[in-house]
């Protein structure tokens, strides 16, 4: 089915080139074509939106390498041991049997924004009509001195969740007694705020029933982070005297590593480590790049409806996005994507569009049912996504009141989840 | 015959606390009143759990936080989100107790009269030790109105409008009804939407990500999420 769909849309192409309207459409049924790139959080639920939404109205194809995606929000409760890789892992099935979205397993190498294409590493020319963009990041080359994505299974970034979480799992059950965990945390802007500071907590979480005399040991290039009160007090609480953070007052933005002696260098004092989760700098998707709509390390886009500020037709949504104020987050993109499906149908089909509204949570574990949480909620201006009002947990709380807000995480993962791939 | 509040406390409440109405409320026809209380609670000396809690010491209590009475789900969710039994929450929840707190076991439709609430919160007052919030000076009751403005109610929502706002709403809550850590919200009757909306709105229920969502929705917005959700499955 897959397969005779893509054919036929290759056929469609070859048509397309011969014909001046680009919206004239090759299909045969006269209907426009979206294409997405990249089935996370953004590109999934724009994908599903707006083939739920149009009802069959516009042709939708999703390309997506991976036939299992794994969640990132979640992937440091499957280090702490409170979640399975499965369950956070999801396929695309629902998406193009309930839906009739196309989904293309494979890699988006480029984007021709003139004859209105996307080409694919296995041969294939997609058009589009609109083109949505929802590619999450990729590191910056030389971050970190002496780490490369070549180097990732010695040290691990672990910040696509999938094989990079089940290694630093593995590294973590195998340390020994004793050891050292260093992290190099990211400077912003980056994917996930509090997710360093998660993660360090589940790290402990293990350690403190495992290998309870073992450190660990964070280089930070941050003064601040996010939810920084609630952290420190649960580390303190839950993890007293197990986790040491060197920010930038003591030489944390000035780190290098050397991934053959397991050593890391803060601001000349070497350090041997057992284990060390490099979390590197961050810039858009690659495919962000290739399609000229990014500026610096990320692409500017309209509050209005996420479209490019250099392209009407071409839509960025999530981690790869320039926006404002919005953290970067899995529900940050799901939310962005129902704006931007709403747009684009309304472009594509004449329906109805609705002012912008968007809203993010955050929710944190830091130990067994101690969950925190952080959220706004946002609107578009002229500039930018802007914060209109937001709440986060106070240090403090009772632990029934973070228990509850565990659960709620665990709720409201499933809920996003299913608005997402179900 | 009601005792009356002498006029310079009156003009006293009012300099303090604004605008808002103070009704002097009557022990004894509260205890009258509390009559169409009793086929589920008790209150007073030997006062025991039957279908409702007992009722001694409620002015202060957190929600749900009464030891060996097993409360529902959702009370035991406002508990945990902050929910305090206060002279203005307690006349929320007679008034119309659905407002504050949805799928209770309390099966009572609302007192609508402010007056009776008035009368009924200084009788169950007496059998408090530390009535949080209440004028010392003799038994009141803050007689704010809780209700939602028929306008408000009678508002015809554009179900359009709505799905597209609702699909805020999908990112926690689930639409097949689950209710895993985050409530249900399917199958909802229209009115009891708007009126719980109105109530995070006004900040009367208590949860943070609620109170943030609904406070900026409008009138219209919340009549239009209503009417998507009225016909959903």
């Amino acid at each position: 089915m897959t397969f005779n769909r893509r054919k036929f849309i290759a056929v469609g192409t070859a048509a397309a080139a011969t014909l001046s309207a680009p919206a004239v459409l090759a299909d045969g049924h006269g209907k426009p074509r979206v294409v997405v790139i990249g089935g996370g959080s953004g590109g999934a639920t724009a994908a599903r939106y707006i083939a739920k939404d149009s009802k069959g109205a516009i042709n939708v194809t999703l390309v997506e390498p991976s036939r299992s995606y794994f969640t990132c929000y979640f992937s440091n409760l499957y280090i702490g041991g409170f979640t399975d890789l499965e369950d956070i892992s999801h396929t695309y099935g629902t998406l193009a049997a309930k839906y009739g979205i196309n989904v293309v397993h494979d890699w988006a190498v480029d984007v021709d924004r003139d004859s209105k294409t996307v080409s694919l590493a296995g041969g294939a020319v997609l058009p589009y009509d609109k083109l949505i963009l929802s590619p999450g990041i990729d590191f910056v080359e030389d971050a970190v001195p002496g780490w490369s994505v070549a180097a990732q299974n010695k040290m691990p970034h672990a910040y696509k969740a999938g094989s990079q979480s089940e290694l630093l799992k593995a590294q973590i059950m195998a340390m020994p007694e004793g050891g050292r965990f260093a992290m190099v945390a990211p400077p912003n802007p980056y994917r996930c705020p509090p997710g360093p500071y998660e993660r360090i907590s589940m790290v402990a979480h293990v350690l403190k029933q495992m290998n309870p005399t073992a450190k660990i040991l964070v280089a930070d290039p941050k003064p601040k982070f996010s939810k920084q009160a609630l952290f420190e007090e649960g580390w303190q609480r839950h993890y007293g005297g197990m986790v040491e953070r060197i920010g930038p007052d003591f030489g944390g933005e000035n780190v290098s590593v050397d991934t053959e002696a397991m050593t890391i260098d803060i601001d000349g004092m070497v350090e041997n480590v057992d284990i060390c989760n490099v979390i590197p700098a961050q810039k858009a998707g690659r495919i962000a790049d290739m399609a000229g709509v990014t500026e610096g390390n990320w692409a500017p886009v309209n509050a209005a409806d996420m479209s490019s500020k250099v392209d009407p037709d071409v839509h960025v949504l999530g981690d790869a996005a320039a926006q404002g104020d919005m953290p970067k987050s899995g529900f940050a993109a799901n939310s962005q994507a129902k704006v931007c499906a709403m747009a684009v149908r309304g472009a594509l089909t004449g329906s109805k569009v609705f002012p912008a509204k968007f809203t993010n949570t955050c929710w944190s574990l830091i130990a067994e049912d101690d969950g925190v949480k952080v959220g706004a909620t946002y609107e578009a201006t002229e500039e930018k996504i802007a914060k209109v009002d937001g709440f986060i947990s106070q240090t403090g709380e009772d632990a029934a009141t973070r228990k509850a807000t565990y659960e709620e995480s665990v709720g409201w993962y499933a809920g996003i989840t299913t608005d997402m791939f179900d | 015959m009601r005792p009356l509040l002498p006029a310079l406390t009156l003009a006293a409440l009012l300099a303090a606390g604004g605008a808002r109405a103070e009704l002097i409320g009557d022990a004894e026809a509260g205890a009258q009143a509390f009559n169409a209380c009793k086929g589920c609670h008790q209150i007073g000396q030997g006062a025991e759990d039957r279908i409702g809690p007992h009722l001694n010491g409620i002015f202060g209590r957190r929600a749900a936080a009464h030891d060996g009475y097993a409360y529902s789900a959702s009370m035991e969710r406002a508990g945990v989100d902050g929910l305090t039994w206060t002279l203005e929450t307690l006349d929320a929840y007679i008034e119309n107790p659905r407002a504050l707190v949805s799928k209770t076991r309390m099966s009572y439709p609302g007192l609508k009269n402010e007056q009776a609430r008035a009368d009924l919160l200084t009788y169950l007052r007496t059998f408090s030790d530390n009535p949080a919030n209440i004028p010392e000076a003799a038994p009141t009751a803050i007689g704010t109105d809780h209700s939602v403005d028929p306008d408000i109610l009678a508002i015809q929502g554009d179900p359009e409008y709505g799905e597209y706002l609702s699909s805020e709403c999908v990112s926690c809550h689930q639409a097949d009804g689950s209710a895993l850590g985050i409530p249900s919200i399917t199958r909802w009757p229209e009115e009891d939407f708007v009126i719980a909306m109105h109530a995070y709105k006004d900040r009367l229920r208590p949860h943070p990500v609620m109170q943030m969502m609904a406070g900026r929705l409008s009138n219209e917005e919340i009549a239009a999420l209503a009417a998507y959700f009225k016909d959903l499955d």
